[in-house]
């Protein structure tokens, strides 16, 4: 019974709302299904991440030129409006020049791609797959 | 500039992702505080141990 629930679920195209407003907003995703604690626990440590690595000057990749900087990228990329934001308006760096900047660079990748196990934590959510 | 050691930089860090993989991992509130604290002594404790053998290794 839940697994057609599950089904007619996935069917209709909301379902997928928490997911990515999951990705674009930290934490939102898990807003628009009422659980106000795990989203605001969710968008405190992944914004807070990202704002430390931009603090400590990361770099902000913009484009792939090899394997290494593709892959930076796509994890960036995870930030959502987080990354764009960061493009727009020139936060962090466009290269790395002392260690603090190095860890930085880390630290807006891994907030990335930690935003997109939050987001897909709220697709499950709302597909009934997790309680 | 914020200009952490490299100490405080594995605290963060551990605190942040500890707290994600916390929630997104288990189901009840309780099971999300215990993995989470178990996510972080994990991490910390790791930083720990191979920073002593690094340490040893380099004498």
């Amino acid at each position: 019974m839940a697994a057609t629930d599950n089904k007619n679920a996935a069917g209709s195209g909301i379902v997928y709302l928490p997911l990515i407003a999951g990705w674009l907003v930290p934490g939102a995703g898990h807003f628009l299904l009422g659980k106000w604690i795990r989203g605001a626990l969710l968008a405190i440590s992944i914004i807070g991440m990202f704002a430390l690595g931009i603090a400590m000057k990361g770099k902000i990749y913009s484009s792939g030129h090899n394997v290494l900087d593709m892959l930076g990228l796509v994890g960036e990329l995870g930030n959502g409006l987080l990354y764009l934001a960061s493009r727009l308006l020139s936060w962090g760096a466009d290269s790395v020049q002392i260690t603090v900047a190095d860890w930085g660079t880390r630290f807006i990748v891994v907030s990335g791609l930690l935003n997109v196990i939050a987001a897909v934590d709220a697709h499950n959510l709302r597909t009934g797959r997790k309680q | 500039m914020f200009q952490p050691t490299h100490f405080t930089a594995v605290l963060l860090f551990s605190l942040f992702v500890s707290t994600v993989f916390g929630i997104t991992q288990r189901e009840t509130p309780m099971r999300m505080l215990r993995y989470g604290i178990y996510c972080f002594l994990l991490f910390v404790g790791s930083v720990i141990v191979v920073s002593w053998l690094m340490y040893l290794i380099a004498r």
